[in-house]
């Protein structure tokens, strides 16, 4: 957490000799909690000063990387307790489990359901990040053979899984520079992972009987200089392991507890043996602080709803979501079907283009650039106006697209109809429902 | 150096509200933390699960949400039923969603006579929730109310636009308001303000804050929920003390996403399933968030999160 500038100013020297540049060393406090100045430029700052203003300076949630490539994924990192706070930032990896003892088809699938599952919205691709093979039978080849067919067969970000040592070496060589996670250390084997980790640059995660225990490992490991460090409490109960996440995240950033200050892994697979539950435990993580979470397997029917809950979640509360502006076409419409025109924002666009598709009647829905603002919120802006929807409607092409000229703007635009009809010369300005719930029955009644 | 885990201090109470019949109340509210967070605090009464029931034959349901009801759809009363006696329903929410003029618009009669029917067909909490037309919505709520005096029902949404009639009638036949407002905390505030000033005793007053689908803004009216219990229980805001009504399943199986069958979208896999998990996680997220009751419609969805809740309060 940023210390503030009397925070700061208290660890500096305090007189104001103005060799930094700035007159006071007050002022230059002040600069340096806005991030304007650096540290350096004072020559008499104390050695414990500096310690501890790089200490305040570092993430209280270290952000630790998985993989490589594109499918790189970044996960912790975070700095609050509740989205509305400022927002949430990495979004949690989302992991399928793959064992070297389930049969070759449970494997395939679950690799060929990584690959095709994925839906594109707003922009995004919503899908699963991560492979998580574990070693089952203990045999070090068998893991090795299993962790290479991951990697062959898929981008995807692997997560090694066993407690031996030699056994994790084999799944590290078979991933090649992939970076894999390796999990997981614990009080038994920390020496051998921690050598392991280090020598190949690998995250390491922990796992505790407990917040004390995983405490104590990732104090140890720090001190052996290991920072990319995961979580596992333990816990498998869903009360307890809701707690835990709690007193993990309020730990690392309320007490600046270090000890706890890395992102975390959850194993809903492990905790019920039924899908649809799974899913549902998931979506408790993704609202409450999982770093990774580790599903049993991806069907549509779980995964999506899953994506859906993690897109919500860590959409950024300070700026809305948009759609791209242009013309979307509704239902394969032609030259005679109506046009509607809306704004940006992407819940507004959702709504409208679902309750016109759901009118079965087939339409050009043209949408104008508000900056992700409502058409309410936009038109009070001034950005939701009759000439800047009429030039966007002159830009767009569904002019040459339609053989009438009428255009539906929402109802409560209505008031900017005159101005559209001015800035569209012979067109026509139809105003429609208020509700998008109402609009089915007004396009039923459409004529070219 | 072992941590000792910063507990949250919290100075404020959810209010218990009693709903139903007086013989046989059910209590919600009366949390003194942020939800499930049971290591500081307490939740006395766990949120419970009113399940839909319509005042007309639903039209383009999804075949899935359609099924479990199909032998009841013409008849709210037996849906009713249906719905405590099979599925546990703790309360049940009569929607009167053909009283919309933009629907069927069917009258006032229609919907008190509707209303009597279900009240009589079952003994748990009766919440009845208007179509979202103001000017409908209060015609009819307000018939509804004085029709069924003594029923100690929940009325909504009442809003900035009716609540004068609308409390008058709740106080003067004794029932319960879910107080509607559109995803903003100051306006709940707001009008809880003017409900107390118009003399509706806060033990009959609970919040609607507009809840959304998964996919479709849940986003905004999870941080406004957690803001309203942030302000409530921490900030002394005793004007949001009030338990959260979440009429979610309408929004969640209105979405494209809960209608298509595997046919038309293969990669979103069964629908029956794929329904049942939109509403049980948007169900799930409103919980966390700080809902006390979830007006759901699915009984496989009303099942999962009901055992998730218990999951959530086990020793």
């Amino acid at each position: 957490m940023a210390l503030t500038g009397i925070q700061i100013y208290k660890l500096l020297p305090k007189t104001n000799c103005g060799e930094c540049g700035v007159p006071t060393c007050l002022a230059f406090a002040m600069s340096l909690a806005a991030g304007k100045a650096e540290l350096a430029a004072c020559p008499y700052v104390s050695e414990e000063a500096k310690a501890e203003l790089a200490d305040a300076a570092a993430p209280p949630i270290r952000a630790v990387e998985i993989g490589t490539g594109e499918r790189k994924l970044k996960i912790g990192g975070e700095t609050v307790l509740f989205r509305h706070e400022k927002t949430f930032v990495n979004r949690p990896g989302i992991a399928v489990l793959v064992t070297d003892e389930m049969r070759d088809e449970a494997v395939g699938g679950r690799l060929e359901r990584f690959k095709t599952l994925a839906y594109e919205r707003v922009g995004l691709t919503l899908q699963a990040d991560l492979v998580a093979v574990k070693s089952a039978s203990g045999d070090a080849s068998k893991f090795g053979a299993l962790t290479a067919k991951v990697k062959d067969e898929t981008e995807a970000g692997i997560i090694l899984m066993t407690e031996d040592v030699s056994v994790m070496e084999a799944g590290r060589k078979a991933c090649g520079d992939r970076k894999p996670l390796m999990y997981a250390a614990n009080k038994e084997n920390a020496d051998g992972m921690s050598a392991l980790s280090k020598e190949h640059g690998c995250p390491l995660a922990v796992k505790g009987n407990g917040l004390d225990e995983v405490s104590e490992l990732t104090t140890k490991l720090t001190e052996e200089g290991l920072h990319d460090l995961v979580i596992d409490s333990g816990a498998r109960g869903i009360r307890k392991a809701l707690e835990d996440q709690i007193f993990i995240r309020r730990g690392a950033l309320l007490k600046k507890y270090k000890p706890l200050g890395f992102p975390t892994i959850a194993f809903p697979c492990e905790m019920t043996d039924d899908l649809m539950q799974e899913s549902l435990i998931a979506s408790m993580f993704v609202a409450k602080y999982g770093g990774i979470i580790v599903l049993s397997d991806l069907q549509g029917y779980a995964l999506f709803p899953l994506l859906l809950s993690r897109m919500d979640i860590y959409t950024d509360p300070q700026r809305p979501m948009a759609t791209s502006p242009g013309v979307y076409e509704v239902g394969g419409p032609n030259e005679d079907s109506p046009v509607l025109v809306t704004c940006n924002f992407s819940l507004t666009y959702f709504i409208v283009s679902g309750e016109v598709e759901a009118s079965r009647v087939p339409a050009w829905l043209v949408v104008v650039d508000t900056e992700g603002l409502s058409v309410l919120t936009a038109w009070a802006a001034g950005k939701f106006v009759g000439d800047l929807v009429g030039t966007s409607l002159k830009k767009c092409g569904i002019m040459d697209k339609v053989g009438h000229k009428k255009v539906i703007i929402p109802g409560y635009a209505a008031a900017i109809s005159g101005d559209l009809e001015d800035e569209l010369g012979d067109w026509e300005v139809l105003v429609g429902p208020r509700e998008s719930a109402h609009i089915p029955a007004y396009l039923k009644e459409w004529q070219p | 150096m072992a941590l000792e885990i910063p507990k949250m201090s919290y100075n404020g109470v959810i209010k218990e509200i009693p709903l139903g019949k007086e013989a046989n109340p059910v209590i919600v509210g009366g949390e003194t933390s942020y939800p499930f967070y049971l290591f500081e605090g307490e939740m006395p009464h766990p949120p419970k699960i009113a399940m839909e029931v319509y005042d007309a034959p639903p039209e383009e349901w999804a075949q899935a949400a359609l099924e479990p009801f199909a032998d009841v759809i013409n008849d709210p009363a037996a849906w009713a039923q249906k719905c405590v006696s099979s599925y546990g329903a703790e309360m049940v929410a009569l929607q009167l969603a053909s009283t919309d003029p933009n629907a069927q618009d069917n009258s006032g009669e229609h919907a008190v006579e509707v209303t009597k029917k279900v009240a009589a067909a079952i003994d748990v909490p009766l919440i009845v929730l208007g179509s979202n037309n103001l000017e409908k919505d209060t015609e009819v709520l307000k018939m509804v109310a004085e029709a069924c005096a003594e029923e100690r029902l929940i009325l909504g949404p009442v809003t900035e636009g009716n609540y004068k009639a609308l409390g008058a009638a709740s106080l003067a036949y004794h029932h319960t308001i879910a107080a509607g407002t559109p995803i903003d905390i100051n306006q709940a505030k707001q009008l809880n303000i003017l409900l107390g000033n118009l003399g509706v005793p806060d033990e009959r007053i609970m919040v609607d804050p507009t809840v959304a689908s998964l996919g479709y803004g849940l986003e905004y009216c999870y941080s406004v929920m957690e803001r309203d219990r942030m302000a409530a229980l921490t900030q002394e805001d005793e004007r949001l003390q009030f338990p959260i009504v979440c009429n979610l399943a309408k929004e969640v199986w209105k979405t494209k996403e809960a209608k298509l069958t595997e046919q038309e979208a293969p990669l979103l896999g069964d629908p029956l399933k794929r329904g049942v998990l939109l509403e049980a996680m948007t169900a799930l997220l409103l919980l966390l968030a700080g809902g006390d009751i979830l007006i759901m419609r699915h009984p496989d969805a009303v099942q999962l999160v009901r055992g998730f809740m218990d999951d959530l309060m086990a020793n």
